[in-house]
């Protein structure tokens, strides 16, 4: 019966083999998942072209005709659509990368905080954590913007703290002006750059041959600013001149000024990632294990030398991957400046759209921008990840 | 295997049925998205604004049985129906008694009093900005003055004629009294905060490049925080329709302290609309209105009126009292017609500053709603 069975001359019948089944069933996966694809743009262009538009960029190159209140480059109305955009995309990345630096630091700082043996900061920073990470972030930024920003003093009323004044119209700062010798003090920058690398790569040499660790970072950076502040000085002008702010009619001018939409908006997002990366950071830490503290302890390390030098290398890998994604999220959550008035890059392509009617294009480039910027910061990431993963021999 | 892949499949064929099924209308779903926010942008805030959103699409052919017989069936029925507004203080909404006041109101009364002397043969019927054209059409209403802004559209393709502006409405700015901002110029180095919208945001930054002016423009996307964030004095200035700024002010805490600007940077005439096909009701509405201006424009007031009727030796004067020449019976009305408007609801002067001047909470400086004497556009045609 068995041998009869396999040297049957009847091959299985084709719906009952699994081989051909399985490829059968992804084919019919992938040729559903491609039509329905197909049908909905097909679908997209029909609608698009009863209302007599096809999809196209060139309106890109059309003047915009809408102003934008911060930027960094300069715009004015006349620029194209493409150049708003632009502006919008700088506002967002802007205020990412701020945002993510002072998340970071905050989120250490609690996260450590919150397994301190102190009881006190150990109660307040899981009383922050709990608390921050159950708020919608619209809802804080409404807060910051609504309550906090825009409550302050009349820009006539302004609070003044020496040279920086704060009102609702923002927050001024005395700010630096490029004076005619800034590019060539930038080539000082750049000797004081190559300069500090050198005083890095001897020490490190004499640090290798007589098996003590240098204070290479201090000396390094002592070094540049050395090179720096001599330059500074002696330079027939000083490369940047002063500015400072000053009420001239309606508004501050001189200076830098914060504008509340960006205070508050930078807040809120600092405020709410930090209270998860506080949380990232606790289980980094916690998934050292114990033994780990209580050697260090052994050696007579202190405190912070254990927490630098042992704890942290080993929880930077369980930390970075969520780290990342908590990265983006602040990234992506800018989009929620739309609700404060920030002009970041979904608020000026909401006016695009708006103005230009073209509906489809600026919503893909929209989502086409920020997928771009996730996939940079996400890159980055795993090239950092990689860099500080345990190195096996 | 094929048993795994098999509910995947059928829940697979499942939707696609359920997305065939609604295909039709899901390719412009990013555009459906916003349109209706814009949309609800610009009616929200501004009632003027409303003329964006209009689709001319939506006409129903030609209005039923109104021919050109309104004024017959107006007289038979005893009153003169009118498409009103509830909801936007100085031009239509109902007062503290329950009763509907503003200026398109009086203007109903003017209508009123024309065609039967008595100001209070009216009706209103509240109407929506998407209903207004619909009435108008299946003569629910005998005339619609419901700050209906007056395009070439809807003058053609929705079947209605704009007989006259009563309102020359359009883009304007508040701004704080205590600022001493009067012109665009005093706005240089300023703050603007602007709701993103259709029009709006771009006619500021039009007008704005156009006169040289640096400003710093706040949008938002809700109307509450942006008049908030003015409020606190985030903003020197708040731009939307002067009708939606008017409204909109007595809103705030303590609304004397802001003043809308005279400057208006878009056109947004308002005015009464009639059916097509109805020339004599049509001249009837327009006359009134013209009435209210030249009774404005010869210091005719409803508490002089009886004394000019009775000493004026002017000619056309006369003849707008009805005591000289027959105009009346040319509009199928009572001789006294311009007198019953002047007397019962009175001039233009009277009917703006009653309800838009500025011992009102939603004053309006008058710019140019004034007589053409006085630099406006109000101007009526000779009375002979």
């Amino acid at each position: 019966m068995e041998k009869n069975k396999y040297s049957t001359e009847e091959a299985i019948p084709f719906w009952r083999d699994e081989r051909i089944l399985r490829v059968l069933g992804q084919i019919v996966f992938l040729v559903f998942v491609v039509s329905l694809f197909a049908y909905l743009y097909n679908n997209m262009i029909t609608a698009l072209a009863a209302q007599g538009m096809t999809p196209s960029f060139e309106f890109l190159k059309n003047t915009a005709g809408f102003d934008i209140g911060e930027s960094m480059i300069e715009y004015v109305r006349s620029d194209t659509y493409g150049r708003a955009l632009l502006v919008g995309i700088l506002n967002t990345v802007y205020v990412s990368i701020i945002g993510i630096f002072f998340a970071t630091i905050l989120g250490v700082i609690l996260g450590v905080a919150r397994l301190s043996t102190n009881f006190l900061i150990a109660k307040l920073s899981s009383i922050y954590l709990e608390i921050l990470r159950n708020i919608p972030l619209l809802v804080l930024l409404v807060f910051w913007y609504s309550a906090v920003f825009i409550t302050l003093p009349r820009v006539k009323e302004a609070i003044s703290l020496g040279p920086v004044f704060m009102s609702n119209r923002g927050i001024a700062i005395p700010w630096g002006i490029p004076s005619e010798t800034w590019s060539t003090y930038l080539v000082v920058l750049l000797v004081g750059l190559i300069a500090a690398f050198v005083v890095a790569w001897q020490l490190k040499r004499v640090g290798e041959k007589t098996g003590r660790p240098p204070l290479t970072t201090f000396w390094s950076s002592l070094t540049f600013f050395a090179v720096a502040a001599l330059g500074w000085f002696v330079l027939p002008q000083a490369p940047m001149v002063a500015d400072y702010p000053e009420l001239k009619g309606l508004n501050f001018t001189g200076g830098h000024v914060f504008s509340p939409e960006f205070m508050a908006l930078l807040s809120g997002l600092v405020i709410y990632s930090a209270a998860f990366i506080g949380e990232i950071v606790r289980a980094g830490i916690m998934s050292v294990s114990k033994g780990q503290t209580e050697a260090a302890k052994a050696l007579g390390l202190t405190g912070f030398q254990t927490l630098r030098l042992v704890i942290f290398p080993q929880a930077m890998r369980v930390i970075v991957p969520p780290l990342a994604s908590q990265y983006l999220n602040l990234t992506k959550n800018t989009s929620l400046a739309v609700a404060i008035g920030y002009p970041d890059l979904f608020s000026v392509g909401g006016t695009s759209l708006n103005q230009s009617g073209r509906a489809v294009e600026v919503i893909a480039l929209m989502m086409g921008l920020y997928l771009f910027s996730s996939l940079v910061t996400s890159a980055f990431m795993n090239w950092y990840n990689k860099k500080i993963k345990l190195v096996e021999r | 295997m094929s048993r795994k892949l098999f509910p995947v499949l059928a829940l697979l064929i499942v939707l696609s049925m359920v997305l065939a099924a609604c295909g039709g209308g899901a390719a412009p779903t990013a555009e459906e998205a916003a349109a209706p926010a814009a949309e609800e942008a610009a009616s929200a805030e501004a009632p003027a604004e409303e003329a964006a959103a209009e689709a001319p699409g939506e006409t129903e052919g030609p209005a039923p049985a109104a021919g050109g017989d309104t004024l017959a069936t107006v007289l038979e029925r005893g009153h003169v129906i009118c498409g009103g507004n509830a909801s936007v203080p100085g031009f239509g909404f109902l007062d503290t008694e329950g009763n509907y006041a503003g200026f398109d109101i009086d203007f109903c009364k003017a209508v009123a009093a024309a065609v039967f002397g008595d100001a209070e043969a009216y009706e209103i019927r509240p109407l929506s900005s998407q209903e207004r054209f619909t009435a108008l059409q299946s003569g629910e209403i005998d005339v619609l003055i419901r700050n209906t802004t007056w395009t070439l559209s809807r003058d053609t393709d929705l079947g209605s004629n704009f007989v006259a502006t009563t309102f020359y409405d359009g883009q304007g700015f508040i701004v704080r009294k205590a600022d001493g901002i009067e012109t665009l110029e005093d706005l240089d180095g300023g703050t603007v905060c602007v709701q993103t919208g259709t029009t709006t945001e771009a006619n500021l930054a039009d007008v704005m490049a156009a006169r040289g002016i640096s400003y710093e423009p706040v949008v938002y996307e809700d109307v509450e925080t942006g008049w908030t964030t003015y409020e606190e004095g985030r903003c020197d200035a708040y731009t939307t329709d002067k009708s939606g700024l008017v409204s909109r002010r007595t809103l705030l805490t303590v609304p004397e302290d802001h003043v809308i600007m005279d400057e208006t940077i878009s056109k947004e005439p308002l005015g009464p609309v009639v059916r097509h096909g109805d020339d004599q009701w049509f001249d009837i509405v327009q006359w009134t209105v013209f009435a209210t201006f030249f009774a404005e424009e010869h210091g005719i007031t409803s508490a002089n009126v009886d004394e000019m009727m009775a000493s004026t030796v002017a000619p056309s004067e006369q003849k707008f009292f009805g005591s000289e020449g027959e105009l009346g019976s040319f509009l199928g009305l009572d001789a006294d017609w311009a007198y019953n408007i002047v007397a019962q609801v009175g001039n233009y002067e009277e009917i703006y500053n009653r309800n838009l001047g500025p011992d009102t909470l939603t004053y309006i400086p008058r710019g140019l709603n004034s007589l053409y004497t006085n630099g406006g556009l109000l101007y009526a045609p000779a009375w002979r």
